[in-house]
């Protein structure tokens, strides 16, 4: 145990003698949130938008002052002609133009139907059908409030939801991917390299010669990266509270007991990757080329996996993160327990399971 | 008889076709300092390793300190020091972080490790040294601590794979010192080098050709058998046989 001690303090000393890395280790996380937080949100702010109001009447009055409220539009313009909006379109000032036909109050009073044409530059799909969204929400808002006032029974409202991110936060999808970004990258990366490190000076030869067990050498190992990481997971969900006002509605402990087992995932991979290479090099660029790429695409925190083909969505199966992503949003933003989440756990561990064995069974204590 | 620390029988190491040592059969005795001797390829790292345990024999037998190399490898780590080619302690680690972090590992008591700790340092007149990286310490520096460290649990027996390479003369003589202070502590030194003057300060060699051991004996009756004034003459006669090129 002693001699266990001695060796984690050792580990210890080596990652707080590499300033860089260790700048990189938490430097990375806090860049990571303010970049997926602030600058990389899929949330659009402040569209420059047209709006047409032929009316010009209660109604529609009441509608652009909703969306002059609104935080993701800057109206920028009140044209007329269909012309100057089509220059406006192609010169790329604007992103969307709604137009309010004439006589919309009376159309709504009289025939209960109203039509409010929105037009949106669709050469960035992803942008327009978040803009048109926008602007339907808005319009809905107001048809509800009319409701409200003057409840007409035959009258058909369409009730539009977003369930558990009513603002459409970017945030709550982001935090959990990088959650799982970052812990991944720094246990399979940080583990696989230390290990490879050792194996490359020379240095393990001098460990397997000693009476230390192989096997505790490779936990050693693993121990300052999973401190390591919990440190690093406290302060992206500081940084997510506190600075992008993300909800946690679940529980801290099921979070951290689940992260556990996530970084345990990653741990193992690291090992694994290890065993399997022989330089700093190629570990490295199996870290990242196996780790990062699959995770950015497979996690479902920037493309949506329920859209991939079917042989692609079977691979996301096999990607960690990805079940990690959904214990996480379950925990955080929907607040739920583990009766929730006890299968993507249930997966979880099973990958680790089997991660470990092969890695420990890849293990060479006698080398070649 | 003097007592026998090192006993190989037919020691025997394959790679596929390739049999790197064939069948090695030599005793070391407690106390000595046995040179192993060949050239690059002859089979001298391939059968350090078989009795280090860092490498599986393909047949033969062997014991070192008493214990069997197949049975008994735990017992053997506790009783053998190794010293790789390669400068192989922790460069991002001051000295006495590397002193005191391998005589942590072979499970020496704390009072023990700062005992041997300062007497190390003191032996080694790095006493202003210390506190600083190893990786700001010269070469010949390195590799004497480097030995320092391999001797640090008092082994019955320490394993030098070339250890003075790349070293001036000047430090390769100072590091004979060491290995003579570990030899009088009945540390018995199991030596590879490709040094002929170094083979001379042995009290027995070996001289291994193609896998195979070609001579064993002292300098001066090796010398005497191959009517040879010098050790680097022996070494020539014995290695113009060898098929194997050298890697």
């Amino acid at each position: 145990m002693k001699q266990f001690i001695t060796f984690i303090r050792k580990e210890f000393y080596h990652v707080f003698r590499d300033r860089k890395t260790l700048l990189l280790l938490f430097g990375l996380p806090i860049a990571q949130i303010i970049l997926f937080g602030f600058a990389l949100t899929n949330e659009i702010k402040n569209s420059k938008i047209i709006i047409c109001d032929y009316a010009k009447d209660n109604a529609t009055q009441r509608i652009i002052d909703k969306i002059a409220a609104s935080s993701n539009f800057e109206i920028e313009n009140s044209l007329l002609s269909h012309q100057q909006i089509e220059d406006a379109f192609k010169s790329g000032e604007i992103k969307l133009a709604v137009i309010f036909p004439a006589g919309f109050n009376n159309d709504l009073l009289h025939f209960n139907k109203a039509i409010v044409q929105v037009i949106a530059d669709a050469s960035d799909p992803n942008t327009a059908t978040t803009l048109t969204n926008y602007i339907t929400t808005i319009v809905m808002d107001y048809q509800k409030e009319l409701t409200q006032l003057n409840p007409l029974p035959w009258q058909i409202i369409p009730e539009t939801r977003m369930l558990y991110n009513p603002e459409l936060k970017g945030a709550t999808n982001f935090v959990p991917g990088v959650m799982a970004l970052v812990l991944l990258l720094v246990c399979v990366l940080m583990t696989s390299a230390s290990i490879v490190r050792e194996k490359e000076k020379g240095t393990m030869e001098i460990l397997l010669v000693s009476p230390f067990n192989p096997f505790l050498v490779i936990i050693s190992k693993a121990v300052p990266y999973f401190v390591l990481s919990l440190v690093n997971l406290v302060i992206i969900l500081l940084l997510s509270v506190f600075l992008l006002d993300m909800p946690f509605n679940g529980s801290l402990l099921l979070f951290f007991a689940e992260s556990s087992l996530f970084i345990i995932t990653a741990l193992s991979l690291g090992l694994l990757i290890s065993n399997s290479t022989d330089s700093l090099q190629s570990a490295m660029l199996v870290s990242l080329l196996g780790m990062l790429i699959p995770t950015m695409l497979f996690t479902g925190f920037m493309f949506p996996i329920e859209n991939m083909p079917k042989p692609l969505q079977v691979i996301s199966n096999i990607v960690p993160s990805r079940w990690y992503y959904i214990i996480v949003k379950s925990i955080m933003i929907k607040g739920l327990g583990f009766a929730a989440i006890w299968k993507e756990t249930l997966i979880l561990f099973s990958m680790t399971v089997l991660l470990l064995l092969v890695s420990l069974k890849k293990f060479k204590i006698r080398l070649q | 008889m003097k007592d026998t620390v090192i006993s190989t029988d037919k020691l025997t190491k394959r790679f596929g076709d390739f049999i790197a040592t064939n069948e090695i059969s030599f005793d070391v005795y407690a106390g000595e300092i046995f040179g192993f001797l060949g050239a690059n390829g002859a089979g001298k790292t391939t059968a350090m390793r078989m009795l280090c345990g860092l490498s599986t024999p393909s047949s033969g037998k062997a014991t070192i300190a008493g214990f069997d190399i197949y049975k008994q490898a735990e017992e053997i780590k506790k009783n053998i020091g190794y010293m790789s080619q390669k400068f192989s302690l922790y460069e991002d680690l001051t000295i006495v972080e590397n002193i005191q972090f391998f005589a942590g590992i072979y499970g020496l008591p704390d009072k023990k490790i700062k005992e041997k700790t300062d007497l190390m340092i003191e032996q080694l007149g790095l006493k202003n040294e210390a506190k600083k990286l190893v990786g700001s310490l010269p070469p010949g520096w390195k590799q004497k601590l480097s030995f320092s460290v391999a001797v640090l649990h008092d082994p019955k027996i320490v394993f030098l794979d070339e250890p003075t390479g790349g070293v001036d003369p000047v430090t390769r003589r100072q590091f004979w010192d060491l290995i003579y202070a570990a030899s009088s502590r009945n540390i018995t030194i199991f030596v590879t080098t490709h040094y002929m003057d170094e083979a001379e300060y042995c009290n027995r060699i070996s001289m291994m050709v193609d896998g195979v051991i070609k001579a064993l004996d002292t300098p001066a009756n090796l010398k005497q058998q191959f009517a040879a004034t010098s050790m680097d003459e022996v070494f020539f006669e014995l290695a113009r046989g060898a098929k194997r090129k050298a890697d």
